[in-house]
């Protein structure tokens, strides 16, 4: 057996109302590319901060080549040999490779900087890995892949020999990726440990030797390549928990609430982000939305709350023709929404509670009437809501970012159904959730729907789809895959829907 | 190299605070001004004087007579003026640093009108010189907003850079078209009639712009608690995307505010030429728009408190002239209001987040 480089042991790291690493064994031998397989926010990048030393664990061990160590900061980490590309390079645009290589470096140039002699050890250097690049180039005038090689060989420079890397893959074109695996190749060949951060099935199977799979801040295993096909990394990736409980529906569905019709949005990076989506949800119904995250959830759920122009096709409520007319006018429709970013977006971090539950409806009767708020009415309402959906809180006057992730939860749900929509667009609604809070919220989206409101929930977790849904649509790239009966939906064919294997003819 | 040193042997981090008891929020500002005030103390005692004495000097000259005190309020004025605009746009997190510039551009609307108007009544001119302050202020502070509102080009460095463009176009104007005739060629228009002068209060130079400033506090108090338009303001200034998400115009309301914000530091300009200068001439200001910023921060925003902070800086102001009497540099109020500015954001600083240091154990 390799020598065991880094050995984490039970690493726990929390943050406000979420625990993104929880009691996570993590190895990784000389000469091997492991994979780190994970949905978003499964704790990956977290796991893979503490390892470089951005944050430090709240419980847990880091062994290194057999010695216990803390890692207070990235630059101890490469003391120990560790050092992390980021999605984001960290290069001077204007300096030089070679400056760029030197910058920080310890023992190096002092003063002035003898250009040649660097020039020359540096590419040679560069060579050994099989990188080949103009160490005289300004960072400026490369393309993507090279900027990437330039980061790694700043690493191999500084004597790391376990690189992890983030995403690496995104960025790159089918080329550079090519060029980048052989690279990472000859460095496991010459001792180096890679970590490979991806939620990338085929580049796993094709580059890595071990696969640890990551599944809400909890490790789901560590298996070999030559053990596994894309399949059974699919089954460990997603969700395979028992729901905690499910509560009774009653599946009384009537007329289309929201209908979506061929809609297409261009994404933050300017991109085709959704592309010809058609889909309705009735009132009683509750439809799932599936898909690996990234596919175009949170842009499906900024288009129909109105924060995302369509670029093409159209959006109605009931009868009536919304598209592009803003959130504002949404929410008078009766769209109520639990955005995927709770704190920041569905509610407002530094203000109170009061201030909270009067978000959608502030220019309403009773809130507010000729535009001075009522503060009765804004108490009222508050304590109101605070008692029926025991939201625990010392003080209604504190601001929300004090509060927990499941009272934040609770707190969100109760301003939309207070609001008695006709439509509820849930991203992620039990996510970093504990079992009690995520058994709430369960509870209180069917009543809603047992109400006759119509749902839409988007979950990466299949078994809650399957078990709360009616229909499952699966998200692959922006487009759907397929809508599926979730009575009859086969959880393996979900699978490979979501990544983009099968395909089921529109319809259902 | 002494960084280096540092690195192999502490660790320094900032961890957030996530609540802070209220007297913390009360005792910061307190501290602050304390620590200024030993910081010119020591500064006041290394050139040579005795700084207790000196305080004491402009404590006395600023809250001690009855005429100290009705000077007093007559610098305050202006400050709460700017004070409160300033505070307003730095709600919505709107960094308006430009308020001497739209003081300046109230003070020449208001001017226009009253050297356009010699023989008007005091009815029409004064409503008259009030509304062409805030506007001038409010188109001022607009100018700048438009950009930042529909590009999102950074206002810190467009009200800056307005306030020098204001400064000189009021010199181009006492220097230039509108100098008095009969001025002895002095920098200065003619003086405006009586009517046009906001009327005086106990016979002292303290006048009605007092009033005028106090019922901007009560309103912009009202605006922020108790209507709509403050809660969107509130929320803004808290999460542009929470904003967005309940339906909020975050682009009209940058422009919105930003008018009011410019228009409140107008209406100072409007109350200093109308009641103080009479005309409008170089030395208007002795930076109030400035100094607008550290009375808006030292008041956390809040009107009341910018109230009682603005007549604190009034003082200050007026200690000046006694400590100029007593042959000490005016320079040296700037030196205590820097450093009070540092000291309160340092104190910001430590009631938000906790520092640790740490001893590296490697």
């Amino acid at each position: 057996m390799a020598e065991i480089l880094v050995d984490m042991r039970s690493i726990t790291k929390r943050f406000p109302g979420i625990l993104a690493n929880d009691a996570i064994d993590f190895q990784v031998e000389r000469g091997e590319i492991h994979a780190l397989l994970g949905e978003n926010g499964a704790g990956k990048s977290t796991l893979m901060s503490v390892l470089s030393g951005f944050y430090r664990p709240d419980a847990g061990e880091i062994w290194l080549r057999g010695r216990k160590a803390s890692l207070h900061s990235p630059r101890q980490a490469l003391d120990h040999g560790i050092g992390m590309v980021h999605q984001h390079f960290r290069l001077v645009e204007t300096f030089t490779v070679v400056e760029n290589v030197l910058l920080g470096t310890t023992g190096g140039p002092q003063l002035f900087l003898n250009r040649r002699k660097y020039e020359g050890t540096i590419a040679g250097f560069a060579k050994n890995y099989g990188i080949d690049i103009d160490p005289r180039a300004k960072i400026w005038q490369l393309s993507v892949g090279e900027k990437q090689r330039i980061e790694i060989l700043k690493l191999l420079y500084r004597g790391a020999d376990i690189l992890i890397l983030d995403e690496p893959t995104a960025v790159l074109t089918p080329q550079d990726v090519r060029d980048l695996f052989k690279t990472l190749r000859q460095m496991t060949d010459s001792g180096q440990a890679i970590i490979l951060i991806t939620h990338k099935l085929q580049e796993v199977m094709e580059v890595a030797d071990r696969i640890t799979v990551l599944r809400k801040g909890r490790n789901a295993g560590t298996v070999f390549k030559k053990d596994v096909d894309e399949r059974m990394l699919t089954g460990m990736m997603v969700e395979r928990d028992l729901l905690t409980v499910t509560p009774p529906r009653q599946h009384r569905i009537g007329a289309p609430v929201l209908r979506l019709k061929n809609a297409s949005v261009i994404g933050d990076r300017g991109l085709i982000a959704l592309k010809g989506v058609s889909l309705e949800v009735r009132s009683g119904e509750i439809l799932g939305v599936a898909g690996i995250t990234g596919n175009g959830q949170r842009e499906l759920a900024e288009a129909i709350t109105g924060l995302r122009p369509l670029t093409r096709g159209k959006l109605l409520i009931g009868n009536a023709d919304l598209t592009n007319q803003g959130p504002g006018r949404l929410i008078r429709a009766g769209v109520g929404s639990i955005p995927e970013d709770r704190l920041g977006t569905g509610l407002v971090p530094g203000l109170d509670i009061y201030d909270n539950v009067i978000l959608k409806d502030y220019r309403r009767d009773p809130i507010s009437r000729r535009q001075i708020i009522d503060r009765h009415a804004v108490s009222d309402r508050a304590n109101r809501l605070v008692s029926k959906f025991q939201i625990q809180t010392s003080d209604l006057n504190y601001p929300v970012r004090l509060m927990s992730g499941g009272n934040l939860q609770r707190l969100l749900l109760a301003r939309e159904i207070s609001l008695q929509p006709k439509l509820v667009i849930a991203s992620y609604p039990v996510r970093g959730l504990d079992v009690g809070a995520t058994e709430s919220v369960y509870r209180l989206l069917t009543d809603l729907c047992n109400k006759g409101v119509a749902i839409l929930l988007i979950s990466e977790d299949l078994d809650e789809l399957l078990s709360l849904a009616d229909r499952i649509a699966v998200l692959f790239r922006g487009e759907i895959m397929g809508i599926v009966d979730a009575k009859e939906a086969d959880i393996e064919d979900l699978g490979l829907m979501m990544v983009g294997v099968l395909k089921e003819p529109a319809g259902a | 190299m002494i960084n280096n040193w540092f690195d192999k042997r502490f660790s320094l981090t900032l961890e957030k605070q996530m609540s802070v008891p209220p007297w913390v929020s009360l005792l910061v500002p307190l501290a602050s001004i304390a620590l200024a005030l030993l910081v010119g103390a020591a500064f006041l005692g290394l050139t040579g004087n005795n700084p207790w004495q000196i305080y004491g000097v402009m404590f006395q000259g600023a809250f001690g007579t009855a005429y100290g005190l009705s000077e007093t309020v007559v610098n305050a004025i202006p400050l709460l003026l700017t004070g409160l605009g300033v505070a307003l746009a730095f709600r919505m997190l709107l960094w308006n640093i430009g308020a001497e510039g739209q003081f300046f551009m109230g003070a020449f609307g208001a001017g226009w009108v009253a050297l356009s108007f010699p023989h008007a009544p005091a009815y029409l001119v004064l409503p008259g010189m009030l509304l062409a302050g805030f506007a001038g202020g409010a188109l001022w502070g607009l100018l700048p907003a438009i950009p930042r509102a529909l590009l999102g080009v950074n206002e810190t460095l467009t009200t800056l850079m307005l306030n020098y463009v204001a400064i000189l176009w009021v010199d181009y104007l006492i220097y230039g078209p509108w100098r008095d005739p009969h001025g002895f060629n002095f920098p200065l228009t003619a003086q405006f009639s009586q009517a046009a002068t906001l009327p005086s209060l106990f016979g002292t130079r303290m006048h009605a712009g007092l009033f005028i400033a106090l019922a901007a506090a009560v309103a912009v108090y009202i605006i922020m608690k108790h209507t709509t338009w403050g809660y969107e303001i509130r929320v803004i200034g808290e999460s542009h995307q929470a904003a967005r998400y309940a339906g909020i115009n975050v682009a009209k309301n940058i422009l919105l505010v930003m008018l009011i914000s410019g228009g409140l530091s107008g209406l100072a300009g409007f109350c200093q030429v109308s009641a103080i200068t009479h005309r409008l001439q170089e030395s208007i200001s002795p930076g109030y728009g400035y100094t607008a910023i550290i009375v808006a921060w030292l008041g956390k925003l809040n009107p009341w408190a910018i109230i009682v902070v603005s007549l604190l800086f009034g003082g200050f102001l007026v200690g000046v002239y006694m400590m100029e009497s007593a042959g000490l540099p005016a320079a040296t109020v700037s030196i205590l209001e820097g450093a009070i500015l540092f000291f309160v954001l340092a104190g910001e600083m430590l009631t938000r987040y906790r520092i640790r240091l740490e001893r590296r154990n490697a």
